[in-house]
């Protein structure tokens, strides 16, 4: 059984939909990568899973249990964690403090996976006690996906996280996210280095005006002359 | 809606006929006169709040401003002031003021001279300072001066209309220093700064008793019509002569009203409307289209500021005494804003009928809520467990409770107000399609 | 030198005490609005409400004989502050979260705000009448006179207890403000929400717990707030509505949403205004015959009628030369 199990799913902010049925499924072990044109719905697929918006119809199945239009308080115990794409920080907290706010929901002990997080993203074990607004972009990446590490998920969704970094860390922000993936967390994300993230990926997904239009693994979708015509540019 | 808004006027009427019947008609034809003059202030803060967006705050200086404005033309002139020193000094006060304001300006010039940074700051503050200075030093001695010997400056024994008609000048002109500062900030802190405004006029107009006579109050206001006491020397029964008298000025203020209302609601439908309307709902889209955001707004808060003015000046006018210390932002400002909201902001219809309807619950919570502890008091005391003590005062407080209630209910079940504005953007989407 | 303890008695005290209860009305609102984004305008009348909870207790407890080293008033103030923070609680529930609850606009809250001012006001007018009370109808006001003869002054400083212990428990509630705020779980979420409150709910903290932990720390701050100036002053009905613009000019300078600003914006607020009234002339004192006589005996900058105009201007010199305060608030 999947990890997540999308199930043609509509979804919108209550005019029409923008998801006309998207499918997607996700085991622990894989990186989903969506890729798609502008305004396809990508992170809107996203943020139906992470209850942002309503789902009209559909099934999502986490972990075995329909989770549509949970809101976040239910999602992150149950193991969802979501990296937005912007203001994906809270500025004038310490970079320890954003962590800990990734753990708010946990009421064991959480230094181990502190301890985790700081391993992961040596940086940040370094600026620890600045406020997150004063890192660069790609340190703040890694403050956001810390944050959504913390409450011990078993999928991560980002969007775009290689958005507005250079190209030096757009390839350290991927090599952590396959860190994260292959410390046992599943991986779905959205992309718009296309080429770069299906290299990658274990599972792809085109969206198309709010539906799949293909999907496979990223070498098949790299390899399609379709796909490749229509969503990377030749 | 049209069909909801003739409803409710015609509830409205008879809830008026019934209150003329239990409390009978001097009563009745007070209560109307004064509604009506605050349903004029509702109409204008509708303008500012229902139109513009703009968090007015601060009606209650408003109020006052036009109050102030009626009592100082209509009042009869003080002789003794003007044989007196006082004219002269007050002129040496006005000279010092624009000697501060020369200085300001001047201050506010020196950048084309070069001079800029923190040496051009440093020389504001300066000239302000001065300026301040300046005109304390002349104004302090004039003030004590004309408050030992005449008392005040008196009025200009003008005409009341006059006087009200001032009242919206004033206003206006006080609306647009206030405008120029504030406009340009968020909701929440141009509701603060007007609050802050409101204050400060009250806290002018209580205490500059050289012009006001501050908490020693001016009365007698004259009225535009005649009163009670001229119908008595006609030979017109007291009792009926009360009724004849407010019954003429309820004439006089409801055409005011009526003709605001035309103005405003022809002035609404038409292009300007249609622009205010724009402005208010995506402030950024219209400053892309090229309007001018920032003027219009002061042209409507200008414009709802007289109409406040006006209504203050009534006000005062029926009362026929200018009290300073008798206005309180519950009674003068708060009270306004249930009435645009219960009767529907942005249509002035519902202004209107907020502004009565409000007015009528206020005036009426102290006696049914009097009769209500009446009674309680009665079973309480059945049952020994004593009466209620000091009853009436108790009940007069009833009302801002009542008031407090009324809006929180309309918030949470009628957010729109009763008769909700009309959305006409509707109309021309269906025209185009 | 007699000049001078007058000066420091009219302004550093005065103005001390005044701060203190602009401070702490001024972290509820700018906390307020952190969390929530509206201008509590009712935070006044919590206030008032504050006060006359700690006065019911006062005189319940003088009924029931229990005296104390220090002021009832102060001896009974933490059950006050647990009691202001229910009813705290309650306002909110019935009156701020049905209309959250419906996505109601910020300035909805704002106007909600006033019907509940209305309603407070005329439920206190309603039970306790319009007249002034005060907490020292039994015992006066204990007051310290410190002895300046070493510096060759005749009068001493003079400071009443209840001033003393006012900015004592006030510097106590500052602190412990800061630890919850810097150490704990929820206040370190209160700065989370109030810094992004989408980034908040989507890393699951759960935000309608950190609008009630809100709830209850204004509630109880605005009742310490409310009952000290009662202490400082008489307990009227319209006791706090009167200082809620200082307040929030005070949260304003500060940058709303802000609360450290908000304590300094307190201060600020609070020594302008002493110092504003107070009257220059008294230092010139000891120098009178040397000076010329058109200098008048009273230069205060401001005549005290028109103290509440001291902090509008501050207010309104803030707003346009830093609209976001002197710290940057969640202003945006």
């Amino acid at each position: 059984m999947a990890l997540i199990d999308v199930k043609n799913i509509i979804a919108g902010y209550g005019g029409a939909p923008i998801l006309n049925g998207v499918d997607m499924a996700i085991e622990k072990s894989d990186i989903g990568v969506i890729v798609g044109p502008n305004g396809a719905g990508k992170s809107t697929t996203l943020k139906a899973i992470f209850g942002l918006l309503t789902v009209t119809s559909g099934e999502i199945i986490f972990n075995g249990q329909e989770i549509s239009n949970s809101l976040p308080d239910k999602l992150v115990p149950a193991g969802l964690s979501f990296v937005p794409q912007e203001k994906n920080v809270f500025t004038s907290l310490s970079v320890h403090e954003n962590l800990e706010m990734g753990a708010f929901i946990r009421k064991d002990d959480f230094s181990d996976t502190l301890d985790e997080v700081y391993e992961m993203f040596p940086p940040l074990k370094e600026k620890r006690n600045q406020p997150a607004g004063e890192l660069s972009g790609g340190q703040r990446q890694m403050v956001a996906m810390g944050r959504a590490l913390m409450s011990k998920p078993s999928l991560l969704m980002l969007d775009e996280p290689s958005a507005g970094l250079s190209p030096r860390y757009v390839i350290e922000i991927f090599e952590q996210i396959k860190k994260v993936n292959a410390s046992g967390v599943g991986i779905l994300m959205v992309e718009q280095n296309a080429k770069q993230a299906l290299s990658f990926a274990t599972k792809g997904f085109v969206l198309a005006s709010g539906k799949n239009s293909f999907t496979g693994s990223g070498q098949d979708l790299l390899n399609d002359p379709e796909v490749a015509k229509s969503f990377l540019g030749g | 809606m049209i069909k909801r808004a003739i409803i409710l006027y015609s509830l409205l009427f008879v809830l008026i006929i019934g209150v003329g019947l239990v409390m009978g008609a001097p009563f009745t034809t007070r209560l109307m006169v004064e509604a009506a003059a605050y349903s004029l202030i509702a109409l204008g803060l509708n303008i500012q709040w229902g139109y513009g967006g703009l968090f007015n705050f601060g009606i209650m200086g408003f109020i006052m401003i036009g109050g102030f404005a009626v009592t100082f033309i209509s009042v009869p002139i003080n002789m003794e002031f003007w044989d007196s020193q006082g004219p002269f000094l007050l002129f040496k006060a006005i000279v010092a003021a624009g000697i501060g304001a020369l200085l300001i300006i001047g201050a506010n010039k020196l950048p084309r001279f070069g001079i800029k940074g923190k040496t051009f700051r440093i020389a504001q503050v300066l000239a302000w300072f001065s300026a301040y200075i300046i005109f304390r030093s002349q104004i302090d001695p004039a003030a004590k001066y004309i408050e030992s010997t005449a008392g005040f400056v008196g009025g200009l024994g003008l005409p009341v209309v006059l006087g009200w008609v001032f009242g919206g000048i004033l206003a206006a002109g006080v609306a647009y220093i206030i405008g120029k500062i504030c406009l340009g900030l968020r909701t929440d802190y141009l509701a603060i700064a007007t609050i802050g405004v409101s204050e400060i006029i009250r806290a002018l107009i209580k205490n500059m008793d050289w012009l006001t006579k501050g908490t020693l109050t001016v009365s007698p206001v004259p009225w535009p019509v005649p009163k009670p006491q001229d119908f008595q020397l006609m030979g017109v029964q007291t009792l009926e002569s009360f009724v004849y008298a407010r019954a003429s000025f309820l004439i006089v203020v409801l055409i005011v009203v009526l003709g605001a209302l035309f103005l405003i609601q022809r002035a609404y439908s038409g292009p300007w409307g249609r622009m205010m309307r724009s402005i208010r709902d995506n402030h950024i889209a219209a400053a892309s289209m090229g309007k001018n955001v920032k003027s219009r707004q002061l042209e409507i808060f200008i414009f709802g500021s007289v109409l406040i003015g006006i209504g203050g000046a009534i006000l005062t006018s029926f009362a026929q005494i200018f009290d300073p210390g008798g206005y309180q932002p519950i009674n003068h400002t708060f009270v306004i804003w249930v009435m645009v909201i219960v009767g529907g902001a942005g249509n002035n219809f519902g202004a209107v009928f907020g502004g009565v309807f409000i007015y009528i619950v206020w005036v009426l919570s102290e006696p049914v809520s009097q009769a209500l502890f009446i009674n309680i008091s009665a079973i309480s005391d059945g049952f020994g467990w004593g009466a209620i003590p000091e009853i009436e005062s108790r009940a007069l407080q009833m009302r801002v409770f009542v008031l407090g209630l009324v809006i929180t209910i309309a918030l949470r079940y009628a957010p729109k107000g009763l008769i909700p504005e009309v959305i006409h953007q509707q109309k021309e989407n269906k025209k185009a399609q | 030198m007699n000049e001078f303890i007058f000066f420091f008695n009219k302004v550093i005290i005065s103005g001390a005490v005044l701060g203190s209860i602009y401070a702490l009305g001024a972290i509820g609102i700018t906390l307020i609005f952190g969390i929530l984004r509206f201008a509590h305008f009712a935070h006044g009348d919590m206030m008032t409400l504050g006060a006359f909870v700690t006065f019911i207790l006062v005189a319940a407890a003088t009924a029931i004989g229990l005296t104390g080293p220090l002021p009832m008033g102060f001896m009974v103030l933490p059950i006050a502050m647990v009691i202001a923070a229910g009813l705290a609680l309650g306002i909110d529930k019935g009156f701020y979260a049905p209309l959250r609850a419906r996505g109601a606009k910020p300035v909805t809250l704002l106007i909600a705000s006033i019907g509940v001012t209305l309603m407070i006001q005329g439920l206190i007018r309603l039970f306790f009448g319009v007249k002034s009370r005060t907490f020292f109808a039994e015992a006066p006001k204990e007051i310290y006179r410190i002895d300046m003869s070493f510096f060759g002054a005749t009068r001493p400083i003079s400071v009443t207890q209840p001033q003393i212990l006012m900015i004592l428990v006030t510097i106590v509630a500052v602190l412990a403000l800061h630890f919850f705020l810097t150490k704990s779980k929820f206040g370190k979420a209160m700065r989370a929400m109030a810094d992004n409150a989408d980034l908040a709910q989507v890393s699951g903290i759960n935000t309608k717990l950190v609008i009630r932990v809100t709830w209850v720390i204004a509630g109880a701050l605005a009742c310490m707030a409310g009952t000290m100036l009662a202490l400082d002053v008489t307990l009227k009905p319209d006791l706090a509505f009167n200082i809620v613009l200082p307040i929030f000019a005070a949260a304003i300078v500060g940058g709303l949403g802000h609360a450290y600003g908000a304590i300094a914006g307190g201060f600020l607020v609070g020594f302008a205004e002493t110092l504003a009234v107070f009257n220059w002339a008294v230092l010139l004192r000891p120098f009178r015959e040397n000076l010329p006589s058109w200098i008048s005996n009273d230069l205060s900058l401001v005549p005290t009628e028109y103290k509440l105009t001291v902090a509008f201007v501050i207010l309104v010199i803030v707003l346009l030369v830093r609209p976001t305060g002197i710290f940057k608030g969640a202003s945006s």
